[in-house]
């Protein structure tokens, strides 16, 4: 079930805008804030609570899972085995991706030669069927492995992991709302459904960026277009957290993306249609309140035409 | 028709003509694949003094219509970097400068080369200095080592970020000084890291005050980096421990050292980058290079025969302008045969640190990738 409403804001670390939106609605009083996919540098807030006038309060979870792991041996080890399924998954889905994806450029690269009038766009459908149905299923494949692991090793109900879901719970109670940073985002997708946080929130705003937008998503996409290796094909890494509906979030985009290369824009907007495939450069910002976006400053959304628009347009 | 040619069809060329086409245009004339070196001073003679090998290494000018300009067009592949001097013939004196024409400068430890770029070829973006990029530090450490029987400075570059919590990889860099000024070597760590196309490591830049020696397989060097500089920097810094999180680097000599070192001592450095390595053999009959590659050359004759498996991944490259490049090419096969993943890259340069210093991307990121699709800040 997705959430009430989710700010979504573009990278903080050079232009920060969170303070504004928290300000813009007008929220009193303490604000939690994960910062797990900083990773060991979790703990190093400074600058994230300076901007937020000393109100934060982290709540920890990277720290809190090595704990747990500490603790709780058998789920430690239950939980790298999973890591590894999807690991492997991973590679899998990527050798299958990579091959329908060339195709689909290929044809792409062949629609204005002459001689294929007509002909081709029949063929770019059905290769982006075949990339959504790709997608679809390794989604669906991950979400399986999780369920296993979830029915057979029952983590909420596992002293370790109940003991500090109920500080949390008790943490967010006193707070505002929740602010989930960027960083690693599979470090911060297995984090925050490790300990159920969106669950424990009773309807406080949340304010997202970066990874952290990512994983508040229905399905996470990776992505960058100029990796000094390999092709840059976008792929999807799984199903997100879901506290929003629709929208395929894409930070730094201005830097990750070939936005100018049209066919590159196209092919991406197609395969994730209709979701709202949104580029959320610095100073972005992103509302979700009753089941819509709106769009404030500077959210462009990438085109089935190949051209970018902005958000609400 | 060619810039020059254009103003060698003037009727008459006088010094205000020479004057108005040295100011309007950069020099070395660049023209597609034309390369057009010019000089102007009184000279009984000027010669192009150039490291490509395969080409004559001196070219000589002609003067152009009986005027003080002196030129010379040579055809430079598109992608090129060429370092070169010019020089002048005055009487019995001979003086090798660098081009009054043209500012880029390319420095090595023996000082400066002027350097002109064919067409296509452009300074990688992640070589200068990124704003935006966190910045490592560069810490000096002393060892003494009981292989050479005195101490050695090392110095360790950290990343941006670093933390006592978190293990990291580890690259032994040879001629690390110079890779720190010649090939911009820091600054490239610190962009690639903050792009997160590299691992966050730590590097130790060793140096040699012996290094045709130390470098040439020399027993004390495998023991020096194996039993000493390693056990050092594990005291010292958290690096991971297993050889695919560790890495030898180095050009020329250095990229002997690498191999030699993951030969004697396998197991060890999952990941070697050899640049430009001098690995010099002969087929038959002795080497021509003079005795200070003689322990090359015994060295490679006994590699190529029992190469064993020094490590599990090498990312090789060399410049096609360099007298190197055959045995860098022979010696992919040869380190493919033992199992291990190569990577090999030519490129239109020479055995040069500006050639290093823009395939670092390419070995770095190989050896070592970062999270790049992962990491979103």
């Amino acid at each position: 079930m997705t959430h009430s409403r989710v700010v979504v804001l573009g990278p903080q670390r050079l232009q920060p805008t969170l303070s504004d939106a928290v300000a813009s609605l007008g929220l009193r009083g303490r604000l939690a804030a994960v910062t797990a996919g900083w990773e060991e540098r979790e703990a190093e807030d400074q600058e994230l609570s300076a901007h937020l006038s000393g109100r934060t309060v982290n709540l920890a979870l990277y720290e809190r899972a090595d704990g747990v792991f500490r603790y709780d041996t058998e789920l430690h080890q239950a939980t790298r085995a999973r890591q590894d399924r999807i690991r492997r998954s991973q590679e899998l889905y990527r050798v299958r991706l990579s091959h329908q994806l060339e195709a689909a450029r290929e044809l792409l690269r062949r629609e204005t030669r002459p001689g294929y009038e007509g002909l081709v766009p029949p063929q770019v459908e059905g290769a982006i069927s075949g990339l959504r149905a790709l997608d679809d299923e390794h989604v669906q494949r991950i979400r399986s492995i999780h369920v296993e692991f979830e029915q057979r090793w029952k983590p909420f109900e596992r002293e370790s992991v109940a003991l500090q879901r109920r500080e949390l719970e008790a943490t967010l109670a006193d707070c505002a709302g929740l602010c989930i940073a960027g960083g690693n985002v599979g470090i911060l997708l297995n984090r925050l459904r490790m300990f159920g946080v969106l669950d424990l929130l009773r309807g406080q705003p949340i304010f997202a960026w970066s990874a952290g937008a990512m994983v508040l998503t229905e399905r996470i996409v990776l992505f960058h277009d100029f990796p000094p290796q390999g092709a840059g094909d976008p792929e999807v890494l799984e199903a997100g957290l879901g506290a929003v509906s629709g929208l395929v979030a894409l930070p730094h985009a201005d830097k990750r993306l070939a936005l100018g290369d049209a066919a590159r824009v196209s092919l991406f907007a197609r395969r994730f249609a209709p979701d709202l495939c949104a580029a959320l450069p610095a100073r972005t910002r992103l509302d979700w309140h009753e089941l819509r976006w709106s769009g404030e400053s500077g959210a462009r959304k990438l085109c089935a035409d190949g051209s970018l628009a902005q958000v609400g347009a | 028709m060619s810039l020059l040619g254009d103003l060698a069809a003037k009727s008459h060329i006088g010094p205000a003509d020479i004057d108005a086409f040295l100011r309007s245009h950069r020099f070395p004339l660049v023209e597609g694949r034309t390369v057009t070196f010019v000089f102007v001073g009184a000279a009984d003679e000027v010669r192009l003094r150039h490291w490509i090998a395969g080409l004559p290494p001196s070219q000589i000018f002609t003067r152009f219509h009986d005027s003080p300009m002196w030129t010379l067009s040579i055809d430079i592949p598109e992608g090129s970097r060429v370092e070169y001097k010019l020089e002048i013939v005055r009487g019995t004196h001979h003086q090798l400068i660098q081009d009054p024409l043209n500012e880029e400068l390319a420095r090595d430890p023996y000082g400066a080369n002027s350097v002109v770029f064919g067409a296509g070829y452009a300074r990688p973006d992640w070589v200068g200095h990124d704003t935006e990029a966190r910045l490592g530090e560069i810490q000096e450490q002393k060892l003494e080592s009981a292989a050479f029987g005195d101490t050695r400075d090392v110095l360790v570059y950290v990343p941006a970020r670093f933390r006592t919590t978190r293990r990291y990889p580890l690259l032994v860099v040879h001629d690390g000084p110079d890779y720190l000024k010649f090939a911009s070597l820091r600054t490239v760590l610190d962009n690639l890291i903050h792009r997160l196309e590299v691992q966050p490591m730590v590097v130790a830049l060793t140096g040699s005050p012996n290094r045709l020696v130390e470098y040439a397989n020399d027993e004390r060097h495998a023991r020096f980096l194996v039993d000493e500089l390693l056990p050092m920097m594990e005291s010292r810094y958290p690096l991971l421990p297993q050889p695919a999180a560790r890495g030898l680097m180095g050009a020329s000599f250095g990229g002997v050292a690498s191999l030699a070192t993951a030969w004697r001592r396998p197991g060890v450095f999952g990941n070697l980058l050899l640049q430009s390595g001098s690995f010099v053999f002969t087929d038959i009959g002795p080497n021509d290079r003079g005795p200070v590659f003689d322990p090359v050359v015994r060295f490679m004759s006994e590699f190529r025969a029992r190469p064993g498996r020094p490590a599990d991944s090498a990312y090789v490259s060399c410049g096609t302008y360099e007298a190197l490049i055959y045995y860098n090419r022979s010696i992919v096969p040869l380190l493919q045969s033992t199992g291990m993943h190569v990577r090999f890259t030519e490129s239109r340069d020479g055995h040069n640190w500006e050639n290093w210093r823009d395939r670092l991307r390419e070995g770095l990121t190989t050896l070592f990738p970062g999270q790049l699709m992962m990491v979103y800040e």
